[in-house]
């Protein structure tokens, strides 16, 4: 499967003023809101659907929702935490729409759409004062409330699966898997859920420490439909944590890694052909089910990833894997 | 086929535990119901030491580590949440699962919610019936949590064989059936009870236990087993031998019948291969009731048992001797383990907090200062000690704020700071540990301070000194502006000058004319203390300033008068006299691979044998080679116990991987030009570019038909025809120490502050050495059949030389804007200048390459106005700028 790339990168292109991303309806609102990249879905929905409709015409079977930050605590910065549902719930709308016009295109090829859960702006594991190592700035009933929220609205707009994303502090995912396993036994529904960490440096662990294996191990007791990692690395640097994860788990693996490491300016500029040729790795070694794009990512990258991944077998998932004895 | 089902739990590491898994051992300190002094300091809200039990049960062997804090008098959730928080930001501790222990269900799940991994719930059980039971399990798994599950129901605690096979039947077939919850997550408790009571009910305890886990992990697949095992012996309190016998033969036999993880007291275990005959069968009598008289035999036999003392491997006789002596003897050996409750001892006898500084502290540190002073300490152990002095005034200070009645009178307030455009600290931290110690409060500005931050903070603070470092060449400038200044400010107190770069002939020429009151060059650490003290005191100060005066008075006269002496020759004349190569017939290798390479994510641990060790002595005030200095008379002992500390934290840096090694490296088509400048090509984005090293030239006039040299003499001149080559590199080793200097300081350990800044500087000369050989051997291939020893490579008897801009050779530090551009080293590796082109972090090294046989390392020494007007004019920048940088080489 084929995960779509970056939206920031996309939605750069499009240079939003502060007027556009107010649109009408925000213009007086109190606080700026240029880089509210979430609030586009309501002010600028033609510029979302056209990304989404790029992707999957890339040949993304799966698209993100534009919701990376459409929970009440990473809203709270732009006093938008009563939009939450409205956000959540309009950007699925939106991109299922797309989906649903591209599957009837072509039946052969359905399209799916992923609620995206991002890690929000606090973490419940770590302290943001060094001198009170003890103090935390959001607790587990918080985020699992907020995710709740988002969580709801995304299914209620109607996304196929769930993608908690970009994980850098595994408290924070747990939050929101608890909050999902609620949601799940409260609408009796049995949506699937992805999960991505993020491994921030080479040193091969989470910013909240964990490595890799630690980090499949804390969050193995939901059903996941996939586990893997995104952001932070290029795709070449997260080989080793793929192939760590790969090796243990029974859910299937994705990789949706940055155009390369950013440079001196902190911009991502490895091309699609040179991502692509690192992706084969994967595909060679066959470590992963999906794949995709983040951080400085475009739909030519998606295409030359899903061109290069159609010569190829996912990983087979088996039932605990090097466990078996004969 | 069978499954295996491993139970995984997580810290930030992973724990699997499989059937081949080696018995887990729980440690179990941190329960305030198992360890008095775990409640007495949660009691008291000392959680600083509590974390140290914790981690001292890690570094022990702990694999998960059991928490409780069930007790009457304490809020149990509060000082659960707290004290977790606490662990997880100890990554030491935190690597390993952590177990959540307690009877209340509200602190348990209070504990999960702030836990990233994957923990252990201790515990529940059907005493409250099943529907409870299910609500925690179901919870529990939401939380994603494996559980112990006791043998208890609502009618009680098992206490048999067939009651506690029923209840962990019940339990099992609940918990996998209706919870769903996974069976490898499952971990029974079987309850150990004692035996040897003289009571028959408790004749089969153990045996019961043990048969009741062969049956669990025959009948009730994947789950585990675990138990406390101290209380299978509690009859038998106050014999040890006999107890740790019995613990090993019921844990030899538990472990055998299938219990896999269990709270033991390692220091409570006998081997069981080494417990006497004699006693091994009185044991197993009681153990498997196999006698009806073997309680009795046991006990009679017990009171021959002699309590064999094992031997103590850490001297603890210096805790029975009196506070002062204790407090004086942690602060003289650098030993912080007892220090706070030393200190909380001394504060409870003394009026004010404050005298317990005063008093016992200062008195301690006295006795420091005067081994240190006569030459019996040196400084490593001085920073030890001022860690343990750190530790008693930061549990002293809420203290001492709550007491507002007094105001604490230090020796003296100093400002200390490296100097705009500097990075380089270690040598200023040491200082300001040893004058901390000293009962002076230091005002530490940090690396790359402005000056007018420095006199603003200085106004602000009123300070009585201020202390300037710097390790660069424009630092001097920097310390002369900073004079200027404060002359110009009409400042009164002492101005100490020191850092590497700095020298009693710079101060006394270039900074004390500026500034009308002391100014004072320490460049020795251990002088730190006399002279400030000496410019401080009352009955000293006027005394010493004008003897300061008057000796940099006479320096200056002397400096003069020498380099008037000197003669020098005109730029032209030093050309004319340049080194002379004959291009004919040396020997000139094209490069294996021309072009620039990056290395990212080099492992650190290939530096190990590039290590120069004498340097790191050398930073902490040991003088002599390595090795020979470890065997000193005067400085052996301590230059080892240097070395052994700083080989740990080498060895935690590599294996841990906290530092990160980058270098980038380039080797181009070179030729001089116009004598003095070297001419490179290379590529950038597939476009040829030249760029141009200028070099700068000896002009002292020498004798006896010496040349004058410049490094462009060691590159063919464009004119002979023949294409020769040069490179150009960075290497760092710093990324990461910034982090770990702030960790250990935040701990109040400027000892290892100090040690992993000092270290990260030795790596990256490792690595430039490391690079250069590899450069030399193989990426340029001039040297391949070279094989040289450690030794031999920092004696540099190599063919080939690595000189560094700002280094004698080329002091001319804009040189390595060229290097930056040509090899674009700050986008490849990170690696940055200062505005005083230091290079951050400050542990990289950067220099060129010059292969030729012939080249050599020399100092450009002083150079004569000539040069530096053809200088600037060659690079195209002003005269004063070029003035500014050379300033230092500029004869006068």
């Amino acid at each position: 499967m084929i995960l779509d790339g970056a939206m920031g990168t996309m939605l750069q292109e499009y240079k939003f003023s502060e007027e556009d991303f107010r649109g009408e309806r925000f213009a007086d609102w109190p606080v700026s809101l240029k880089g509210n990249n979430d609030l586009l879905s309501i002010t600028q929905p033609e510029a979302i659907a056209e990304i989404h409709r790029k992707y999957f015409k890339a040949g993304a079977d799966i698209v993100e929702t534009n919701t990376f930050s459409s929970t009440t605590i990473a809203m709270a910065d732009y006093k938008m935490e009563e939009l939450v549902h409205e956000l959540n719930y309009e950007s699925a709308r939106i991109a299922k729409k797309v989906a649903q016009e591209l599957t009837e295109e072509n039946p052969d090829n359905p399209r799916f759409v992923a609620g995206a859960m991002g890690p929000t702006n606090k973490t419940a594991s770590m302290s943001p004062d060094v001198n009170d190592p003890g103090f935390r700035a959001i607790s587990f009933v918080e985020l699992q409330e907020a995710y709740k929220q988002q969580a709801k609205a995304l299914i209620e707009g109607g996304v196929d699966v769930l993608l908690v994303e970009t994980v850098f502090d595994t408290l924070n995912a747990k939050a929101a898997l608890f909050a999902i396993d609620e949601l799940k036994e409260e609408l009796n529904t049995d949506i699937p859920v992805m999960v991505s960490g993020t491994i921030t440096d080479a040193s091969g662990r989470t910013l909240s420490g964990q490595t890799a294996e630690a980090f499949l191990i804390s969050i193995s007791h939901v059903p996941l439909l996939s586990i893997g990692f995104n952001c932070a690395l290029g795709a070449k640097q997260l080989t080793p944590h793929l192939e760590a994860v790969a090796r243990n788990t029974e859910f299937g693996v994705s990789a949706y890694p940055n155009a390369g490491l950013p440079n001196a300016f902190g911009e991502y500029d490895q091309d699609a052909s040179e991502m692509a040729a690192q992706i084969k790795e994967y595909l060679e070694k066959g470590l992963v089910n999906i794949l995709g794009g983040c951080c400085g990512t475009t739909p030519k990258h998606i295409s030359a990833i899903a061109e290069i991944a159609k010569d190829y077998e996912p990983r087979p998932i088996k039932k605990n894997p090097e466990l078996q004895s004969a | 086929m069978s499954q295996i089902r491993p139970l995984k739990l997580s810290g930030l590491e992973p724990l699997v535990i499989t059937p081949e898994s080696n018995f887990v051992n729980v440690g179990e300190r941190t329960n305030v119901a198992g360890s008095r002094k775990f409640l007495r300091l949660i009691k008291e809200e000392k959680f600083d030491e509590a974390l140290d039990i914790a981690r001292e049960q890690v570094e022990g062997g702990a694999q998960i580590i059991d928490i409780n804090m069930d007790d009457g008098l304490i809020d149990g959730k509060e000082a659960m949440v707290k004290f977790l928080n606490l662990v997880v930001a100890e990554p030491d501790i935190a690597r390993v699962p952590i177990m959540i222990d307690s009877s209340k269900w509200e602190i348990i799940e209070a504990g999960l919610q702030v836990v990233q991994g994957k923990c252990v719930v201790n515990s529940i059980s059907l005493k409250e019936g099943e529907e409870e039971f299910i609500e925690h399990a179901k919870k529990i798994r939401r939380y994603g949590a494996a559980v112990i599950v006791m043998a208890f129901d609502e009618v009680g605690q098992a206490d048999n064989y067939e009651r506690r096979i029923e209840i962990a039947k019940r339990s099992y077939d609940i918990l996998t059936k209706k919870v769903n919850f996974p069976p490898e997550d499952i971990i029974f408790d079987l309850n150990i009870f004692p035996v040897g009571t003289g009571m028959d009910e408790h004749r089969r305890n153990a045996i019961d236990f043990i048969e009741g886990t062969r049956w669990v992990k025959e009948n009730l697949p994947y789950c585990s087993v675990s138990g406390g095992v101290s209380n299978v012996s509690f009859s038998f309190r106050g014999n040890n031998p006999v107890r740790e016998a019995m613990h090993s033969v019921f844990l030899y036999h538990a472990i055998k019948a299938g219990m896999n993880m269990g709270i033991v007291n390692p220091s409570m275990l006998e081997v069981y291969d080494e417990i006497p005959k004699d006693l091994l069968e009185h044991v197993e009598d009681v153990i498997f009731d196999r006698r009806d008289d073997a309680t009795e035999r046991l006990l009679a036999f017990a009171e021959n048992v002699v309590g064999k003392k094992k031997q103590n491997k850490v001297d603890l006789s210096w805790r029975e001797n009196p506070l002062q002596d204790r407090i004086t003897h942690a602060l003289v050996k650098g030993i912080d383990t007892y220090i706070v409750e030393d200190v909380e001892e001394a504060r409870q006898r003394s009026d004010r907090p404050l005298d317990v500084i005063e008093g016992p502290l200062m008195i301690g540190m006295n006795v420091v200062g005067d081994l240190f002073g006569s030459g019996k300490m040196f400084l490593p152990q001085v920073v030890k000690s001022a860690r343990v002095m750190k530790k008693a005034v930061a549990y002293l200070l809420p203290y001492i704020e709550a007491d507002k009645s007094n105001v604490r009178q230090s020796a003296g307030k100093v400002l200390m700071a490296t100097v705009k455009g500097d990075v380089h600290d270690i040598g200023k931290n040491i200082v300001a540990v040893v004058l901390g110690c000293n009962n002076y409060e230091i005002i530490d500005l940090g690396v790359m301070v402005p000056p007018e931050k420095i006199i603003e903070t200085a106004k602000k603070e009123n300070v009585d000194a201020i202390g300037l470092s710097g390790l660069i060449t424009p630092s001097l400038d920097e310390m002369v502006y900073l004079a200027k200044e404060m002359e110009r400010q009409e400042f009164s107190v002492p101005l100490l000058i020191g850092g590497a770069t700095t020298s009693k002939a710079h101060t006394a020429v270039k900074i004390d004319p500026q500034y009308k009151h002391a100014v004072a060059h320490v460049n020795d650490a251990s002088r730190a203390v006399t002279v400030v003290g000496d410019l401080l005191k009352e009955s000293t100060r006027e005394k010493y300033k004008s003897d300061l005066k008057l000796e940099y008075d006479k320096f200056r006269e002397n400096f003069k008068k020498r380099s008037k002496v000197k003669s020098f020759l005109s730029i032209e004349e030093a050309r004319k006299n340049k080194y002379q190569i004959d291009w004919e017939s040396t020997s000139i290798v094209k490069p294996e691979k021309l072009g620039i390479q990056v290395i990212e994510d080099f492992d650190l641990k290939k530096l190990e044998n590039y290590l120069d060790w004498s340097p790191f002595f050398r930073s902490w005030d040991l003088h002599g080679r390595y090795p020979d200095i470890l065997k000193d008379e005067k400085v052996g002992e301590q230059a080892q116990s240097l070395f052994n500390d700083a080989q740990v934290l080498l060895k935690k840096t590599l294996n841990e991987k906290l530092l990160k090694a980058k270098a980038v490296y380039g080797l181009f088509p070179a030729n001089s030009i116009n004598d003095d400048d070297i001419e490179i090509s290379y590529q950038d984005n597939s476009e040829e570019k030249q760029a141009i090293f200028r070099t700068l030239r000896q002009q002292l006039k020498k004798h006896g038909g010496k040349p004058n040299f410049a490094l462009s003499d060691f590159v063919a001149p464009k004119e002979s025809g023949i294409q020769d080559y040069m490179g150009c590199f960075c290497v760092t080793t710093g990324f990461g120490t910034e982090e770990l200097a702030a960790k250990f300081e935040k701990d109040h350990d400027d000892y290892n502050s100090i040690m992993i800044k000092a270290l990260a500087d030795r790596l990256a000369e490792a690595f430039a050495e490391y690079l250069h050989k590899e450069v030399r051997t193989e990426k340029w291939g001039y040297a391949a059949d070279e094989n040289l020893s450690n030794e031999e490579l920092i004696k540099e008897s190599y063919k080939g030389i690595r000189p560094a801009p700002g280094y004698p050779a080329c002091p001319d530090h804009l040189e390595k804007l060229t290097i930056w551009d040509v090899l674009k080293v700050e986008e490849k590796i990170g690696v940055k200048l200062t505005e005083s082109l230091a290079m951050w972090p400050a542990a990289s090294v950067s220099g060129y390459y010059f292969a030729n046989p012939e080249s050599r390392y020399f100092g450009v020494g002083k150079i004569k106005e000539d040069q530096v007007k053809d200088f600037a004019e060659r690079k195209g920048i002003s005269l004063e700028k070029a003035e500014k940088w050379l300033n230092p080489n500029i004869a006068d």
